[in-house]
């Protein structure tokens, strides 16, 4: 267990004129840890994520991230270069609609190899076999490397979206309802595809969804957000068995059984 | 009949020319950077060269020669008006052999004959960002050139080879200048890369639609993109020039007939003349030399 | 250490705010402790607070008040207070839970499920497999169950994968909810075995046994949770 964590978030707070994005949030992720901040629409939690994830500007606090030298920088005192840099090498994002994250137009070896040649990778026979190693891991058929994303399910888009964020490594990935919109079938081997390889490679992970099951399946902890607040946050066995709050004992009263 | 107000020398204003020739310093200082500059209505429409001929109207002096070239002919229609132009509004000297020339402005091609230093080379560019085709955002692209961040670029090349088996592009290839900026040497053959490479000479290109002037200063690196595995390679011609012999220069494809016939000969006219005019026979004059022996 | 666990003074109770807010009591000042080697069962009548002091001792429930202490890699951890890292640790290393009903995990397979405590742990996956491949064996979990994933299977047989899930690996400390509750005889003298074993081990159990059978063959003392319940209190 390290005793450093990896990001420190502090008195995080998004203003829309007098419209509250989200307020006050404090928490600290350490690696290997998986976060999952849920909340109905307009709770402030993908405000709160591109807070997070230099996307959007905050209107108050910091974010600290500790980089790869062990050094603590606040992500918004570093220059755009840096920041850039970071969400290329050391961080993942996989946004909800997959083509967000994706080039549609180049073919999936293409997309999953850009971030190495974006880094200096320059041996085609190399970057290809990388390529081919991480359509295995998540699934994919190793034919389908010259193929455009345009030609796959939602699914394997999505899939594909996460070989493309992982191949560098990355020490921390955050996730914007990744499986929103999938059938529950293909939800449920994703679900096992980004456990897997969260625990495969130490990967601490923010999660926001808006699914009381994903969190319960992927996140250690959780954080339970309400018109830009959090509202509760603990071990997210704990939250979702014996939630304290009014709000989360709606929320989790509210799941239908199957 | 009193005159008429006639043109300014080389057409533009003096103000307009200051102007340019802001762009070109600014460009000569970061080599390949592309600057923005306020591009002005010519007597040609966009896509017939403007860039290339306010570049040229900016920089050229009553003391200087001019040659104009397109697709390394100088008497193609392009090259033909616009050497006339210039003839026109400056009353410059004009030639068709690179080695007396101090300009030359040009479409498509880099002559064969090696410049010199005091020589400038003026390219006509129709689309001056690289990674246009692979990135439309122009507020992505800047930020790109800014931060360096030319992955995007070699996936282009990556999905080449996946795709075709080799890096297909044979013109407008890539190259990466002084080791920073990533330029579009304007749609010349991939042949002619090399040439661009440490040259004697200063070379300027200009684009009138898209409004950017950028420029290698002599003694430049300009560094084709490639893989290790998969190194740039220049197009090689079986065939040697079919009137005067040359090897190893870029060729045009001729069709002679409508059963098939075809001859290849040097797309540079200038060099092909000169070559011919030292004695040197290509396989399609050969016979006529010996019938007339 | 002579007592991986001490509970002291824990109080809770759950405001229900969907009704109105009602408080319902659930145990008032609950005071014990379990030796190492030791097996104590939790008695007293359905209702009584039984499996929530087993969830509360996990760090699943929150307490209102009081502590419970845990010898954990050579320090006491609290876990009533303690926040939610240091509480994945302990139940990584220390403490373990075979709970009445397995929540199954899509696609991951039997053997798998029952191997991951193992290799959460840094035990090579080959290894762990291995040995959690000898307790379905000994639970006579049929072999053609091992690489399925447990959701379709029966209530007796999610059971036997939880019970070897939670038996894998060397935790100083285990919870037992109803380990034995959907289990043909056979298999419940193979638990017992399987208990007496972590008995001579000096792992420290608490359980919750309904089968009078096997209660009298694993406690080592009986205690009665009716002790802390808030409806004594209100009687008194």
């Amino acid at each position: 267990m390290s005793d450093n964590p990896l990001l420190k978030v502090s008195g995080v707070s998004k203003f829309y004129g007098s419209r509250i994005g989200c307020k006050d949030v404090n928490f600290e992720l350490w690696p290997g840890e998986v976060l999952a901040i849920v909340g109905e629409s307009g709770s402030g939690k993908t405000t709160l994520l591109n807070c997070i994830s230099t996307r959007l500007l905050p209107t108050a606090g910091s974010v600290e991230y500790r980089m790869r030298d062990g050094n603590f920088r606040d992500l918004y005192h570093m220059s755009e270069a840096e920041r850039r840099f970071l969400m290329r090498t050391d961080w993942g994002f996989v946004h909800q609609n997959p083509a967000d994250g994706l080039r549609m137009t180049v073919s999936a070896g293409a997309n999953v190899g850009e971030r190495l040649m974006a880094v200096g990778d320059r041996h085609y026979g190399k970057i290809r076999e990388t390529a081919t190693d991480w359509l295995g891991r998540v699934e994919i058929s190793a034919d389908r490397i010259d193929d455009q994303p345009r030609s796959f399910s939602g699914g394997m888009r999505q899939r594909l979206q996460i070989a493309r964020n992982l191949v560098t490594g990355p020490r921390l990935v955050f996730m914007d309802e990744p499986t929103g919109g999938l059938d529950v079938s293909v939800q449920a081997r994703l679900l096992d595809l980004v456990r897997g390889l969260v625990n495969d490679l130490g990967l601490a992970a923010i999660v926001v969804t808006h699914d009381l099951a994903v969190a319960r399946l992927l996140s250690h902890r959780m954080m339970v957000m309400k018109d830009g607040h959090v509202i509760e946050h603990g071990l997210t066995d704990r939250v979702l068995d014996d939630p304290r709050e009014p709000y989360t004992q709606l929320l989790v009263s509210s799941i239908l059984q199957v | 009949m009193t005159d008429l107000a006639t043109y300014n020398f080389a057409y533009l204003d003096e103000q307009t020319k200051r102007m340019i020739r802001r762009a070109i310093l600014k460009a000569i200082s970061i080599p390949g950077y592309q600057v923005p500059f306020a591009s002005r209505e010519m007597p040609m429409p966009y896509g017939w060269g403007t860039g290339g001929v306010q570049v040229t109207a900016a920089i050229i002096g009553p003391e200087d020669v001019l040659k104009v070239i397109d697709q390394g002919a100088d008497d193609t229609t392009n090259a033909v008006s616009i050497r006339a132009f210039f003839q026109k509004v400056a009353d410059v000297a004009v030639t068709t052999h690179t080695k007396d020339a101090t300009i030359i402005q040009t479409r498509h091609r880099i002559p064969e004959q090696k410049l010199t230093e005091g020589q400038v080379l003026v390219y006509q560019v129709p689309i001056p960002e690289p990674l246009r085709f692979l990135e439309p955002r122009e507020t992505e692209t800047r930020k790109m050139h800014a931060l360096e961040e030319y992955g995007l670029m070699h996936v282009k090349l990556y999905e080449d080879i996946a795709i075709n088996g080799r890096i297909s592009k044979t013109y407008a290839y890539p190259v990466k200048v002084d080791g920073r900026y990533v330029m579009d040497p304007s749609p010349t053959p991939k042949f002619d890369n090399p040439k661009m490479h440490m040259s004697d000479a200063l070379q300027l290109f200009g684009a009138g639609r898209e409004k950017r002037i950028y420029a290698v200063p002599p003694h430049t690196e300009v560094v084709s993109l490639d893989f290790e595995d998969y190194p740039f390679e220049i197009q090689t011609f079986e065939q040697d020039c079919a009137l005067c012999g040359a090897h190893g220069v870029y060729l045009d494809e001729v069709v002679l007939d409508d059963k098939g016939g075809r001859m290849f000969v040097c797309s540079d006219t200038d060099h092909c003349e000169d070559r011919r005019e030292h004695g040197h026979v290509g396989a399609m004059l050969a016979p006529n030399q010996e019938a007339a022996e | 250490m002579a007592t991986p666990l001490v509970v002291s003074e824990v109080f809770k109770s759950f405001t229900m705010h969907l009704r109105d807010g009602i408080k319902l009591p659930v145990v008032n000042d609950v005071n014990f402790s379990v030796a190492a080697g030791e097996c104590v069962v939790l008695g007293g009548p359905s209702g009584i607070g039984k499996s929530s002091i087993l969830k509360m001792l996990y760090g699943n429930y929150a307490v209102d008040a009081g502590q419970i202490l845990v010898d954990h890699k050579d320090r006491i951890v609290d876990i009533a207070s303690a926040d939610p890292r240091t509480i994945i640790d302990v139940r990584r290393h220390t403490m373990g839970y075979v709970s009445q009903f397995l929540r199954t995990v899509p696609r991951v397979a039997a053997i798998d499920v029952v191997a991951e405590p193992l290799v959460v742990r840094g035990v090579e996956a080959a290894i762990a497999k291995e040995n959690a491949a000898e307790l379905l064996s000994r639970l006579n979990l049929p072999r053609e169950l091992w690489s399925l994933p447990p959701s379709t299977f029966s209530g007796g047989e999610q059971q036997r994968v939880n019970i070897a899930r939670g038996f894998i690996t060397s935790h100083r400390v285990l919870l037992l909810d109803e380990p034995t509750a959907s289990l043909d005889a056979t298999n419940r003298r193979v638990v017992v075995d399987m208990i007496a074993a972590k008995k001579e081990e000096g792992v420290a159990m608490l359980g919750i046994f309904h089968d009078e059978e096997v209660r009298e063959a694993v406690a080592d003392r009986i205690l009665d949770v009716s002790a802390f319940s808030p409806r004594k209190a209100i009687a008194a």
